[in-house]
């Protein structure tokens, strides 16, 4: 593991502070968020930076369990599908056979779990890189949603709930959003905040957590000393669905009806968040605030651009100046940690 | 793992034996017969369309298309790809198993030329419909139906003006559409003021975090002019959390935004008649194959800007829940 740095020539504290994954993503948002401050006189608002907050807590949650997947050293390209198909599920299962919308929603849980495992077992089993299989099931699920979306239905949009039993009470579960002086708060954000402190706590203060390093560091050595790699990685898919179903249910609940060809692209956000907030695509590094803090950079970017009133044909281009400067300011600040030459040679394996 | 699944499959199973009924669910009918075929013609007719997956704009281009088909008796064979080379390989599939007539859209007119010609070479009829209005006449297409997507956004330009905006917003969801551009363009050319903004469409809640950036950022947004049924429905999210009393305009309709104009929460759909396009270009290759006839006479027929507002939703909201419009 990368992070226990010990020795070097600066104070040993502010190493360990430098060598922390969020640090270099703290760096950065803090250096954009001056930034839009400084040229965007809209984003100078509490309501602006709550539109913020929502925008990168839909990305976050999300990436909260595809950073920890990355940490345990695989991918998931089908996420972003899975939180369409979640919502699909739960809306065409109550439309077709006219049940309660909280079954639909448990049977989509368990839908989600499932692809989540078989994910997992088949990344596993074969040995195939999860990229390849993730985009088997990304294909798989891509299709599967406009498909049967279009048999059941007879259109490609799926029904509006909200005049379906049970709408009410899950519609506060998973998209509700209060007010604190005037300024609207949407749930998703406090979800946001507690799934990222549980994953923390998770990866930094249980055994589950040293496995998931472990076997995202280096799986054959991991095995050797015992550590259920299989369970562990499994585990880690479940948890990347788990968090899809999520998602998907708060769009579906704050939209009522939902497009069968949403959610492709998202899975690269997810991954993105997850690598500027100072995760190692090899895996075996990382963490869940600096994957939180990762969705705050890119949630606060893309609306930002709009907050300073940039040409919007340029958009792109200026969200991917912005996420490279972010990674650049990562890498540089972890840089400062490892510059003094002892530290780097020990932390090589 | 497996016996947790076992469980919960039997607990989800007694769950909605238990909890069966609920409103809004489907409205289970009778099972139609099949009734309404005209005589069997034995044409077989394909259309190619650069349909993205998931665009319900699309069922209702095919259902049109399907419709005229049971009515004259012709084979239909559709299929769409949203990449132009794909589509052109697409259409030169369709000439070389001999069909008797195509129907295609002619969205990338270079880069279909090659085998709209190969079907003219073949000697097959072949008409444009939805996009291409431009370019028919000299890829060789004898027929068109569809919009100008400029005469539309122009007319609803107008229309904006006309109850005094001065600073709309016109919202792109997929960067570098022609024909998006098209229409916010001719938004513009009646309101030198309109201001495009591009957004994700694949993300809702995207969409609708953009838009209220937007709108905070320039509090002098008066119109908001979503390009589709979908974006319209997040702009009227985005436009209640932001407070702003900015009016909507959409192009395009849905069961839900018929509804929303229903509702008065947005004041007018731009309609192309999608169902009309589908079900003229058929009808007209069936006219042509069986009875020689051109309609429009090398024109283009127009199947819009047709303006669905308060005044006629009643009449139209029926049809719409149909998926005929």
């Amino acid at each position: 593991m990368t992070e226990t740095l010990t020795s070097g020539g600066r104070s040993p504290r502010a190493r360990r502070l430098f060598a922390r994954p969020e640090t270099g993503a703290a760096v950065a948002a803090l250096v954009i968020l001056v930034f839009f401050l400084a040229v965007a006189p809209a984003f100078r608002s509490a309501d602006s930076f709550f539109t913020v907050l929502y925008q990168s807590s839909t990305i976050g949650v999300v990436a909260t369990g595809v950073g920890l997947l990355m940490i345990g050293g695989e991918f998931d390209l089908s996420a972003g599908v899975m939180v369409t198909t979640a919502g699909l599920a739960n809306s065409m299962f109550c439309w077709w056979f006219g049940i309660d919308l909280w079954v639909g929603a448990l049977l989509s849980l368990a839908l989600c779990l499932f692809i989540g495992f078989l994910n997992g077992y088949l990344v596993m089993r074969t040995g195939i890189p999860s990229f390849l299989i993730t985009l088997g099931t990304f294909f798989v699920l891509q299709g599967a949603n406009l498909g049967l979306t279009k048999v059941i239905t007879g259109s490609v949009t799926a029904p509006d709930i909200s005049r379906m039993d049970g709408y009410g009470f899950l519609g506060k579960i998973f998209a509700s959003s209060f007010e604190v002086g005037g300024v609207t708060v949407w749930g998703t954000v406090l979800w946001w905040l507690a799934f990222t402190a549980l994953a923390a706590w998770v990866l930094h203060r249980t055994r589950t957590g040293n496995w998931v390093f472990a076997v995202g560091g280096s799986a054959d050595s991991a095995r050797a000393v015992g550590v259920p790699v299989d369970r562990t990685k499994i585990g880690l898919f479940m948890a990347v669905s788990f968090l899809g179903w999520f998602a998907g249910m708060h769009t579906l609940y704050r939209f009522n009806t939902l497009q069968a060809g949403n959610g492709v692209g998202n899975e690269f956000l997810y991954i993105i968040a997850a690598v500027v907030g100072g995760t190692l695509l090899t895996g075996g590094y990382g963490n869940a605030i600096g994957v939180a803090i990762g969705a705050f950079i890119f949630g606060m970017t893309s609306l930002c651009i709009v907050y300073a009133g940039w040409d919007p044909n340029w958009f792109k281009a200026f969200l991917g100046v912005m996420l490279l400067l972010a990674v650049l300011v990562n890498l540089y600040v972890k840089g400062l940690a490892t510059s003094a030459g002892p530290a780097r040679k020990a932390e090589a394996p | 793992m497996i016996r947790t699944g076992k469980v919960m499959l039997a607990a989800v199973c007694a769950l909605a034996v238990l909890t069966a009924c609920s409103e809004g669910g489907r409205v289970k009918q009778p099972d139609e017969g099949e009734g309404g075929a005209g005589d069997n013609s034995g044409y077989t007719i394909a259309m190619i369309t650069h349909e993205t997956p998931g665009d319900s704009f699309w069922d209702t281009v095919r259902a049109g298309a399907e419709q005229a088909a049971k009515n004259t008796g012709i084979d239909l064979k559709y299929s769409n790809d949203p990449d132009a080379g794909k589509q052109a390989v697409l259409i030169q599939n369709a000439v070389d198993s001999r069909v008797d007539g195509i129907a295609t859209t002619l969205v990338t007119p270079d880069a279909l030329a090659g085998s709209v010609k190969a079907a003219a070479d073949a000697g097959i009829p072949l008409v444009g419909l939805n996009a291409g209005i431009d370019d028919y006449q000299r890829l060789g297409a004898q027929m068109f139906f569809g919009s100008d997507e400029t005469v539309a956004g122009t007319a609803a330009g107008e229309r904006i003006a006309a109850e005094g905006a001065k600073h709309p917003l016109c919202v792109i969801h997929q960067a570098g559409s022609v024909s998006l551009e098209a229409r916010c363009a001719g938004v513009a050319s009646k309101l030198p003021g309109t201001e495009n903004l591009q957004v994700n469409g694949a993300d809702d809640a995207a969409v609708v975090s953009t838009l209220q950036a937007k709108l905070a950022q320039d509090d002098s947004i008066d119109y908001v002019v979503g390009l589709s049924a979908p974006i319209a429905l997040d702009a009227i999210k985005a436009l209640d959390a932001s407070g702003s009393d900015a009016k909507l305009a959409a192009f395009d309709l849905n069961q839900a935004t018929a509804q929303a104009i229903q509702d008065g929460s947005l004041e007018f759909a731009v309609d192309q008649q999608p169902y009309m396009q589908g079900f003229m270009a058929v009808t007209s290759l069936y006219l042509n194959l069986k009875n020689g006839n051109d309609l429009g006479g090398g024109e283009a027929v127009l199947t819009g800007p047709s303006f669905v507002d308060g005044d006629n939703i009643d009449q139209i909201l029926p049809f719409v829940q149909n998926g005929t419009r």
